[in-house]
């Protein structure tokens, strides 16, 4: 603790929304488990799959993605450390993805966690797995389930799309070749759907999935450029909470129902100047996925006044943005019109979805300096928080070099050592104490509690 | 105006008493498990050797990782804690005004910092293992069964270039022990030692960039073997000030002496 003072203080209220996301939340992670009793199917994939693919199975098709599911293992501790034990026995090194071991943990253990961390027994194989592979852990992740799947007796079927064909920019533009590469992949995995699951598929659910996934990331993004307010909006914690419909449900009317809801509220918010944080005073962006056992970070921050307005992660992993000529970083605007033929469905969809910023860094270090420049100036952010995610090699690939652009562009820089999903990995009292010296460094104070 | 500042560290408590600008007093004792008495005791002992009473001092600045455990609380009863990042900077450009970069190598940790005008730009500190901080030179001294202060002079013997590979101070200490048995001489595992936590600081600092003046500060400076492998690993010169384990304290000092910095 060091000498405090007093902040002015803006207007604060709970997000009216909070409790229509938490239910969402839950409901999706019961609906795949009970899916089968209703007669459907399940599925499991990677959050940024092509989950409108499936989706034309019919409405009874539940999914499970990995990487959030992975998330909510890390947020309850001890189940995670009891999965970690787990695939370390089985041979794993701690090395790998942290989601990834979390997930196949679970499997291991046979349980399977619930969103208020309620664990029931046995761990519900999916029917089919649907992934793509951007990362260098995405293939490999769910070759493993297939193999631990099958050590368990169920033979799961395995459709992994090939996405790496480069980032469009100013320097590259988007060409058909590439875009024609991945959708007659999507084209034989939906001849490959049909087949292991034998049902008939619906080009109109088809259709009506991707429009979905295109309206929910667009309207996050639209979420996301609303909180360039001062007092902002929303704070990155709640986010986290909110971001997460689009890593589990782009493709559903759910989905873009909440999204909207959730816009008109922080445009009210906005308008009546209610702030996430009531002594905001500094304003942060975070990288990467955070620890997500450690979240009281976010907590102790705004105790100097210091409040994560988001990232390019919680902004770009969903959202999906795109330049103005003048530079400025904006929603990516919806096409003019819903598709209405399986080709025009698989061509927007395939075109919408590698304009997504979060794969750009996997190609140019240099691309994701800039799109995190622009959020520095637009959302008149004071410093920046550089997460070194051992957890993910896929994220933090490049952050050093995002560190020095940064600072090169007169941006302040913190970075800290963690893992978003093994808290072994994280120092939580060694982080703070490097945090607070960050803080004192900019000119801050602690705030009178 | 009298001002005192307090540098509980993870080894040694120090305590810097200025008046109107000037030392007249500094003293240091090791801490213990009780780490509220042995700041104590040593702030008793400063305010002896300068003739004072806590009364006679106008603002008590704390830093260092046990400042929070004098802060507002009798008889220190410090005013304000700032992290060891701003103190070193402070006490830094008292020493060496056109100070630049700061290098502070404790007990626990390293630390480097980047300095304009007297404020930090930038900093890193070491994460995790102690592998480049005072106490891993501790271990190994046990390891070569010598004593502590003769590490550095010993590592100066040396001509001869042993690589030490290890990222770890335990697995360091089986590296020493390897070489123990390859019969190595102590004098070249000294320097191998020294050369190697170098190269750890050396490679933390660069991260923020080093520009003249650098000035080496914190417990492990008053070691001699350590700062010609840092020189070298740097290519360029540093300064060591006098009473160098004392900087962090007199900036605590220094700035209780400016509150409205």
């Amino acid at each position: 603790m060091t000498a405090t003072i007093n902040a002015r203080e803006y207007p604060t209220e709970p997000l009216k929304c909070w409790e229509q996301a938490k239910n969402l939340r839950k409901n999706y992670y019961e609906d795949y488990l009970h899916a089968h009793e209703k007669g459907g199917l399940r599925w499991a994939g990677g959050a940024w799959s092509f989950s409108g693919i499936p989706a034309g199975l019919g409405e009874d098709v539940y999914c499970i993605t990995g990487e959030p599911y992975g998330a909510t293992v890390a947020f309850f501790k001890d189940f995670a450390a009891k999965c970690h034990d787990a695939t370390e026995a089985a041979g794993f090194p701690r090395t790998l993805c942290a989601y990834m071991r979390n997930y196949w943990g679970s499997i291991l253990l046979d349980k399977y966690i619930l969103t208020d961390g309620a664990i029931v027994d046995g761990y519900p194989p999916p029917d089919f797995i649907w992934q793509d592979h951007i990362c260098c852990s995405h293939g490999k992740w769910y070759q493993l389930v297939k193999w631990l799947e099958k050590k368990r007796g169920k033979e799961v079927p395995m459709y992994c799309v090939d996405v790496s064909v480069g980032y469009p920019s100013d320097s590259s533009p988007l060409e058909d070749y590439k875009v024609n590469y991945i959708v007659e992949q999507l084209n034989d995995g939906i001849e490959w759907l049909e087949k292991v699951t034998g049902r008939k598929y619906n080009d109109a659910l088809l259709c009506e999935a991707v429009w979905n996934e295109i309206k929910a990331t667009s309207l996050w993004a639209e979420i996301c450029a609303l909180n360039q307010a001062v007092p902002a909006p929303l704070d990155e914690k709640t986010m986290y909470s909110l971001y997460v419909m689009g890593t589990l449900m782009k493709h559903r009317p759910e989905c873009v129902a909440f999204y909207e809801t959730l816009r008109d509220e922080v445009k009210d918010r906005i308008k009546r100047g209610v702030a996430a944080v009531s002594t905001e005073r500094f304003r942060v962006i975070t990288d990467t996925q955070p620890p997500w056992g450690f979240l009281k970070i976010f907590r102790e921050m705004e105790k100097y006044g210091a409040v994560s307005v988001g990232s390019l992660y919680t902004f770009g992993l969903i959202g999906m943005w795109q330049y103005q000529p003048d530079g400025t970083w904006i929603p990516k605007p919806t096409p003019p019109k819903k598709p209405q033929t399986r080709d025009e469905a698989l061509q927007t969809i395939v075109r919408w979805t590698l304009h997504k910023p979060e794969w750009a860094h996997f190609y140019e270090p240099e691309l994701k300096t800039k799109m995190m420049e622009s959020i520095v100036k637009q959302w008149r952010v004071n410093a920046v928080l550089l997460h070194y995610n051992r957890g993910c090699e896929g994220l933090s690939v490049h952050i050093a070099e995002n560190r020095f652009g940064l600072i090169q562009a007169g941006v302040p820089v913190f970075p800290f050592e963690g893992n978003m999903g093994d808290e072994r990995d994280f120092d939580f009292a060694g982080t703070l104490a490097r945090l607070t010296a960050f803080f004192e460094s900019m000119g801050l104070k602690r705030l009178k509690e | 105006m009298i001002t005192a500042g307090v540098d509980v560290g993870a080894k040694f408590a120090k305590v810097v008493i200025l008046k109107d600008g000037q030392v007249v007093a500094r003293a240091k004792a090791l801490v213990g498990f009780d780490v509220l008495k042995s700041a104590n005791d040593v702030f008793e002992t400063a305010l002896k050797d300068a003739g004072l009473s806590r009364g006679d001092i106008q603002r008590v600045v704390a830093t260092g990782m046990g400042r929070n455990a004098v802060l507002q609380k009798p008889p220190i009863n410090a005013d304000e804690a700032v992290s060891e990042v701003i103190a070193d900077a402070a006490g830094a450009c008292q020493v060496v005004p056109a100070v630049k970069t700061v290098i502070d190598v404790g007990a626990e940790e390293g630390r480097g910092i980047k300095v304009e005008g007297g404020k930090v730009r930038d900093f890193v500190i070491n994460e995790r293992c102690a592998a480049g901080a005072g106490t891993f030179v501790e271990a190994m001294a046990r390891a070569l069964e010598v004593k502590v202060e003769d590490m550095g002079p010993l590592s100066l013997k040396s001509m001869n270039t042993i690589p030490m590979n290890a990222q770890c101070c335990v697995f360091a200490e089986s590296e020493v022990v390897s070489l123990i048995h390859s019969k190595v001489s102590k004098e070249d595992i000294a320097k191998a030692i020294h050369d190697a936590i170098a190269g750890r600081i050396s490679s933390m600092v660069l991260r923020v960039g080093v520009e003249k003046d650098v000035v080496l500060i914190g417990g492990v400076a008053l070691n001699p073997g350590f700062l010609p492998p840092l020189e070298k690993e740097l290519h360029t010169s540093i300064i060591v000030p006098e009473f160098p384990e004392f900087v962090s304290a007199l900036g605590a000092a220094v700035i209780a002496a400016n509150p409205a910095r």
